[in-house]
C-alpha cells in the first residue's frame, strides 16, 4: 500500500495541462522552461503533433496543407487589421 | 483610396520588430524534408515537381554547370512558392519589394559572370564582340555589349517586381470596382467580376512563370559562362 500511494502522487511539473487543477495553474504556468531551447522546444513539439497527425499519414489530404494556408491568411489578416477597419461599409468610420 | 492602394506593400513590421522575416521564412514550412524512400503524399508530390523541373532545366548544362542544380532549384522553389503565397487574401508578398530581387538577381548574375571571367577569360570577353561586325563599328559595339551585360542583373530584379507588383495591383483596383458598381449597376459589376476572376487565374500562372523566367534566364547566363 506505501507503493501505490507513492505512485499516486505525480510532481506537478510533470503534468499535463488539462491534468493540472485550477488553483495549480499560475505555479504550472511558472514553472514551465522559458529559456531560448524550452521555446524552440516547444515550436518543435507543436510543428511535429501537427505534421504527424494531417500531413505525415498514408492518405494525407488536401485538409492538412489548407488549414497551414488558413492559419496564415487569418494571423495576416490579424497583423493588418489597422488598415483595414477604415475600409469597412460604415458611414461613420 | 490611393492610399489603400499602396498599403499592402508596406514591410510588415510589429512593435518595430521585423515580421517581414517571419514571412519571408514561411514558405520554408510547406516543403518538409524526409529520409525515407516512400514518403506522405506531400513531399511525394513535391519531389516529383522537382524531378520534372531539374531534369528539364539542368540538362543544357555541362558537368561544372550542373553542380549549380541546387542553388537554381532553391530558386525556383522559393520564388514560386512567395509567389503563389502572396495570391492569398491579406498576405504580403516579399517578391514585390525591388530590395530582395536585387538581393536575388546581384549575387546569382554576378556569380555566373565572374565564373566564366575566371575560367574561361577569352571566351568571356569575346562575348563582347559579336561574330562578323564591320570593323568601324567595333567600339561602338563593345560598349553596347558592355552595358547589355550589365543590365542584365537590374532586368532580372525588375522583372519580377513589376510583374507580381502590377498583378497585386490590378486585382485591388478591379476588386475594388466591383464593390463599388454593385450599388450602381449589377450587370456592369457582374462583368467586373468575370474579369477579377479571369485576372486571378492570370496570376496564378504569372506567379509560376515569373519563377521559372529567373530561373531560366540565370540559367542561361551560367551556361554562357561554363
Amino acid at each position: 500500500s506505501q507503493d501505490s500511494k507513492m505512485a499516486s502522487v505525480v510532481p506537478l511539473k510533470e503534468k499535463k495541462l488539462l491534468e493540472v487543477k485550477l488553483g495549480e495553474l499560475p505555479s504550472w504556468i511558472l514553472m514551465r522552461d522559458f529559456t531560448p531551447s524550452g521555446i524552440a522546444g516547444a515550436f518543435q513539439r507543436g510543428y511535429y503533433r501537427y505534421y504527424n497527425k494531417y500531413v505525415n499519414v498514408k492518405k494525407g489530404s488536401i485538409a492538412g496543407l489548407s488549414m497551414v494556408l488558413a492559419a496564415y491568411v487569418f494571423l495576416n489578416y490579424c497583423r493588418s487589421y489597422k488598415e483595414l477597419k477604415h475600409e469597412r461599409l460604415r458611414k461613420y468610420h | 483610396m490611393n492610399e489603400n492602394l499602396f498599403a499592402s506593400f508596406i514591410t510588415p513590421m510589429m512593435f518595430g520588430l521585423p515580421l517581414v522575416t517571419l514571412i519571408v521564412l514561411f514558405p520554408s514550412l510547406l516543403f518538409p524534408t524526409s529520409n525515407r524512400l516512400v514518403n506522405n503524399r506531400l513531399i511525394s508530390l513535391q519531389q516529383w515537381m522537382l524531378q520534372l523541373v531539374s531534369k528539364q532545366m539542368m540538362s543544357i548544362h555541362n558537368t561544372k554547370g550542373q553542380t549549380w542544380a541546387l542553388m537554381l532549384m532553391s530558386l525556383i522553389l522559393f520564388i514560386g512558392s512567395t509567389n503563389l503565397l502572396g495570391l492569398l487574401p491579406h498576405s504580403f508578398t516579399p517578391t514585390t519589394q525591388l530590395s530582395m530581387n536585387l538581393g536575388m538577381a546581384i549575387p546569382l548574375w554576378a556569380g555566373a559572370v565572374i565564373t566564366g571571367f575566371r575560367n574561361k577569360t577569352t571566351a568571356s570577353l569575346a562575348h563582347f564582340l559579336p561574330q562578323g561586325t564591320p570593323t568601324p563599328l567595333i567600339p561602338m559595339l563593345v560598349i553596347i555589349e558592355t552595358i547589355s551585360l550589365f543590365i542584365q542583373p537590374v532586368a532580372l530584379a525588375v522583372r519580377l517586381t513589376a510583374n507580381i507588383t502590377a498583378g497585386h495591383l490590378l486585382i485591388h483596383l478591379i476588386g475594388g470596382a466591383t464593390l463599388a458598381l454593385m450599388s450602381i449597376n449589377t450587370t456592369t459589376a457582374l462583368i467586373t467580376f468575370i474579369i477579377l476572376i479571369l485576372l486571378t487565374v492570370l496570376e496564378f500562372a504569372v506567379a509560376m512563370i515569373q519563377a521559372y523566367v529567373f530561373t531560366l534566364l540565370v540559367s542561361l547566363y551560367l551556361h554562357d559562362n561554363t
